[in-house]
């Protein structure tokens, strides 16, 4: 008897009195095949969550297992390409279907005409294991993709090609299995079940920073390679903006940006900007390292809830090619809503607003795929997740982003109101955190400078004295304050709107390497001393404050060009010019 | 002749049962004749088996088990368009409701729309130019923007949206080729006749389409009323080439609407009652805005909802600026000084803005005075706190000048008359004059020769006093 559809509630489909699918399969759904996921199986019923929209579906029609889970295909041709949340390229569709996406039949998800310039590197009668690298070949002008055995396959190469031109689907070498004795063909492509974490080989400690460009960040709250972040904040409080910049300019060599649940302009800009802005390293275009998933908030809501997975799973890829990857996702809750929406659907008991009373574990399991190690393939990868979180009505203690906060390691708190003064990077020092600050302390040293996490901690303290302080200017103003104190609070504005505040737009400021944030740093630090000397020796904060040096130091993000850092080690001579200049 | 199945076997709310039905398909149409010879339409929500629940769209008031007669329509919720519908007004469900006799329709198209390839969006560069400063000159509407705005209750959005309507000019070629769609959900029956009769007395009513559902319409009808819009729009945008307005007012009750059908369905709430899709829903209204590429028109839309309470992380506001690109936000303390129209300048924001003024759009120097306006008017808001503790004449000179700046930004630059149009030019001038009103040192976000150029305290009140002369009471 074959399978039929018995019922239809919005994405969810059921099919009676079947025992043919198993848990997590995927399946095609009715006449036009659409694709979903068999997520509840019982003698009466099986469940299945469908991808696209349902419309015009008939109880009747078949469902077809395809006796595998919801896998994605991994293989070169990923990358400048986009994909939705289940891996659908995204241009082939539009060729297809112009420029609404209808449901109906799956598209490959990789090009599977074009020939790639293979160098097989194993030879025959090689004995090689799983995650093991076979044959590169350059995906696009930044990045070389190399080709993995299959994990489950160990055993002998008993037949390999010349090197070539090939498509993904050729088999390039043949493998005998050490165990089964059984030939596997072995092709560029091969497929991934999205919601297992791929065997990473041996997890390292995390110990090198993810420089992201960012003075904020890399300076005040560090993220680790390998390491996990959440980025929660209302709307308008810059995450879109600060995920983008993120992924412009971190130094990872490989970045999958996932657009869940977000606005579609959104992901046109992605597109558009990245296509035309440079890779600092390579000079090649940045889309040349650069996956997209895009899954807006218009289409279906499940394949939304898959997206996350999809991208976490290409991560995990090329990070078991020696890559360092980073993926962003914007963002989290709208991922986190589309299961609430599905357990709703089932209706299963809620928890927290509504929310499944499985969502901890499911950001928990999410978040676990960081990680750096020593991949199979003998070389070092480390995936970073970077997930936006968008609280409802702007409240942190909502379950997405507490459950987040427990996970990760990272958290750069968006402040609504430092946006509003339009101070971007929005991140509030009083409210953010970092754990890898221990991990990281000494990779700073060894790389930037000794004293670098001295400064850093100097400028902390800074603020959380002008906080407290702020509080008593709230009331009587700052006129009454002792000078020192004075002091402190145009030192923490120099901090503020100097260093921490940064221009996304201005060419020397958009992004930072860490030697300019290092010598800002020392500048702010020396300014510190030489004015507490003078304040020491009673001359007023206001008269410093008309040398103008404050504004000078402020505007040396602008003023020093990102190729002639030296221009900022004459700054302390400028400020002790200026300051003994006062009477 | 299709099949008429007789009788129901289950009323629950505004969903009805139908069982023992063959070849069902989800979302179909379906047509209930009563035994007084009324028709309702509905729509599958669910089926099960042989049992399809339908949801009725004119509610199920005085219908029985065994007084309807069924017809399956063999196809979803479909809208008939023609350019024909333009000047025409219209219920929640695509029904003339102006007595004009109906629409021949060139083609039908599913309500629900499909989504938009994202790599087919064109990314949205030109503006709007809607002659209101705090808009125009802080809050650029770009062609192709979902720029909503909140407001409360009591509030003057309703005189904001006439006013962009009235006003709201493309520049460029295709500048005539201009229309508005108008959906109105759960609106009092004297605001959609001033929306009518503004539309008629301006003698823009000839490219108006309206889409009404008065308040005590029934709140299945008003479910739909924005996807036929927003249908209505997308077929007028990218069929017949146009640049199209959509507004939709009010989210609110909208939104409110879909709680209420939600509940009686029994599923389960999340926040304030509402649904946990309640996202997703809004999603795929708000992001039916926008340009395709190659094509020649555009989908922009303003959605008008009130914050119950004035309370912006309400989850109508809160879900909305989540999808949205950017916000409008209607300040009660602004409206309570007279100044009109009362736009919250720091809480609002325009997403697109950077992209599409400037050079080559508006002016060099746009983006410039924009940020040293909100710059200043945020010092402005510290003053003032200060000032409400230590009194304003115990703040330093500068502070003081602050407060100045701040009375004469709401009342000159924020504030204007209902009837005032500021051209780009009239309003960045404006924006220079008042900046000249301060210290030259308190403009920290400008390029010195910026200021050099158009910094001029002198001839700042003749600029101020030169645009507003004409503008009549504010």
């Amino acid at each position: 008897m074959s399978d039929v559809i018995y019922s239809i509630n919005g994405p969810v489909v059921t099919v009676r009195h079947s025992r043919s699918f198993s848990m997590r399969e995927m399946v095609y759904v009715g006449e036009k095949q659409l694709l979903g996921e068999v997520i509840r199986i019982n003698t009466e019923r099986t469940v299945i969550q469908v991808y696209e929209s349902t419309t015009g579906l008939r109880p009747g029609e078949p469902v077809i297992g395809t006796g595998s889970l919801l896998n994605a295909t991994l293989g070169p041709g990923m990358l400048k390409n986009i994909y939705d949340g289940i891996e659908r390229p995204l241009l082939k569709i539009e060729e297809m279907q112009g420029a609404f996406i209808k449901e109906g039949k799956s598209v490959p998800s990789l090009d599977e005409e074009k020939k790639w310039d293979v160098t097989v590197v194993v030879k025959k009668g090689d004995h090689v294991h799983e995650g093991q690298i076979f044959a590169t070949c350059p995906e696009t002008k930044t990045i070389q993709h190399r080709s993995l055995i299959p994990i489950g396959i160990n055993g002998t190469v008993v037949e390999t090609v010349e090197d070539g031109a090939y498509t993904v689907n050729d088999t390039i070498i043949t493998v005998k299995d050490d165990v089964t004795g059984q030939n596997h063909a072995i092709t560029l492509k091969q497929q991934w079940p999205v919601r297992v974490p791929r065997p990473i080989g041996t997890r390292k400690p995390l110990f090198m920073p993810l420089i992201t460009g960012q003075r904020v960040l890399d300076t005040m709250f560090p993220i680790a390679k390998g390491g996990s972040a959440a980025l929660p904040g209302g709307f308008g409080a810059g995450k879109t903006m600060m995920q983008h910049s993120i992924a412009k300019f971190c130094d990872a060599d490989i970045i999958i940006y996932v657009g869940c649940g977000e606005r579609g302009n959104e992901m046109t800009q992605v597109l558009e900007e990245f296509g035309e802005l440079k890779d600092p390293k390579t000079g090649n275009s940045l889309l040349d390292r650069t996956v997209l998933i895009a899954n807006t908030s218009n289409m279906p809501v499940a394949a939304r809830e898959a997206s996350i997975y999809t991208g976490v799973t290409i991560a995990e890829y090329y990070r078991d090619m020696g890559y360092h990857v980073a993926l962003m996702a914007d963002s989290t809750s709208r991922w986190a809503e589309a299961l609430r929406e599905i357990s709703g659907r089932l209706e299963e008991m809620p928890a927290e607003e509504g929310f499944p009373a499985y969502l901890p574990s499911r950001i928990a399991q999410f978040y676990e795929r960081a990680g750096y190690g020593e991949t199979k393939s003998g070389m070092d990868g480390s995936v970073s997740l970077i997930g936006a979180v968008s609280p409802q009505g702007g409240d942190f203690s909502e379950p997405v982003t507490q459950n987040t906060r427990r996970f990760v390691r990272c958290f750069w708190a968006l402040d609504k109101n430092l946006a509003y003064a339009r101070h971007y990077a929005a991140v509030n020092w009083n409210l953010s955190s970092s754990e890898y600050l221990d991990d990281l302390s000494s990779w700073y040293g060894e790389h930037v400078s000794r004293s670098f996490m001295t400064l850093r901690n100097e400028m902390v303290e800074l603020l959380h004295e002008e906080d407290s302080l702020l509080e008593v200017v709230k009331l009587i103003g700052s006129d009454v304050l002792p000078e020192d104190q004075k002091l402190t609070l145009e030192i923490a504005r120099v901090v503020r709107v100097g260093y921490l505040q940064q221009n996304a737009f201005h060419p020397d400021d958009m992004s930072v390497t860490l030697e300019k944030q290092f010598k800002m740093m020392n500048v702010i630090s020396y300014l510190n001393r030489a004015c507490r000397t003078k304040v020491e020796k009673h001359i007023p904060v206001s008269l410093i404050a008309k040398t103008g040096i404050f504004d000078k130091v402020i505007k040396m993000k602008f003023d020093v060009p990102n190729d002639h850092l030296e221009l900022l080690d004459g700054y302390n001579e400028m400020i002790d010019a200026a300051l003994d200049g006062i009477l | 002749m299709s099949v008429q199945l007789l009788g129901l076997d289950e009323i629950h709310g505004s969903l009805v049962a139908l069982d023992h039905v063959k070849n069902v398909s989800n979302e179909e149409m379906v047509r209930i004749q009563l035994k007084d010879g009324s028709v309702r339409k509905g729509r599958v929500v669910a089926i099960e088996g042989e049992k399809a629940v339908i949801q009725v769209f004119e509610g199920t008031d005085g219908i029985s088990l065994n007084n309807t007669r069924t017809q399956l329509l063999g196809h979803p919720m479909e809208l008939g368009l023609s350019k024909e519908i333009l000047g025409r007004t219209f219920n929640g469900v695509g029904d003339p409701i102006d007595g004009l006799g109906p629409v021949y329709a060139e083609k039908f198209e599913d309500v629900n729309g499909q989504p938009l390839n994202p790599v087919s969006r064109q990314y949205p560069r030109n503006y709007i130019q809607t002659g209101i400063s705090s808009i125009d000159g802080l809050n650029t509407l770009i062609r192709g923007q979902k720029l909503p705005i909140f407001s409360g209750s009591g509030l003057p959005h309703d005189q904001l949206a006439i006013q962009i309507v009235r006003q709201a000019k493309l520049t460029g070629e295709d500048a005539d080729n201009f229309c508005i769609v108008f959906g109105a959900m759960g609106v009092k029956n004297d605001v959609a006749d001033l929306f009518r009769r503004s539309f008629e007395e301006t003698g823009v009513m000839d490219n108006v389409v309206m889409y009404v559902n008065l308040s005590d319409d029934p709140i299945v009808e008003r479910i739909l009323t924005p996807r036929t819009a927003l249908t209505a729009a997308e077929y007028l945008a990218y069929e017949c080439g146009m640049n199209v307005l959509v507004i939709l007012t009010d989210m609110t009750s909208y939104c409110e609407a879909v709680r209420e059908f939600s509940s009686s369905n029994g599923e389960i709430p999340s926040r304030k009652g509402y649904p946990g899709y309640l996202y997703s829903d809004l999603a795929c209204l708000y992001e039916r805005a926008g340009i395709v590429k190659g094509g020649k028109g555009s989908v922009t839309q303003i959605p008008i909802l009130t914050m119950p309470n004035d309370d912006i992380t309400h989850p109508v506001p809160d879900l909305t600026g989540y999808i949205t690109e950017g916000q409008i936000v209607l300040d009660r303390d602004l409206f309570m000084n007279h100044i009109n129209p009362p736009v919250g300048i720091l809480s609002s924001l325009s997403r697109l803005m950077k992209d599409g003024i400037g050079e080559g759009y508006t002016r060099k120097d746009h983006q410039d005075i924009a940020n040293q306006l909100f710059a200043c008017y945020a010092k402005v808001q510290d003053a003032r706190s200060l000032a409400s503790v230590i009194g304003e004449e115990e703040l330093s000179p500068l502070d003081q000048k602050y407060m100045e700046f701040g009375r004469n930004f709401e009342k000159y630059f924020i504030g204007q008359s209902f009837t005032a149009n500021r051209s780009m030019n009239e309003t960045l001038n404006l924006g220079w004059a008042l900046l000249s009103t301060l210290p030259k040192e308190a403009l920290d976000r400008l390029d010195p020769a910026l200021i050099e150029a158009n910094y001029n305290p002198d001839h700042a009140w003749i600029t101020i006093e030169l645009i507003v002369k004409n503008e009549g009471d504010r």
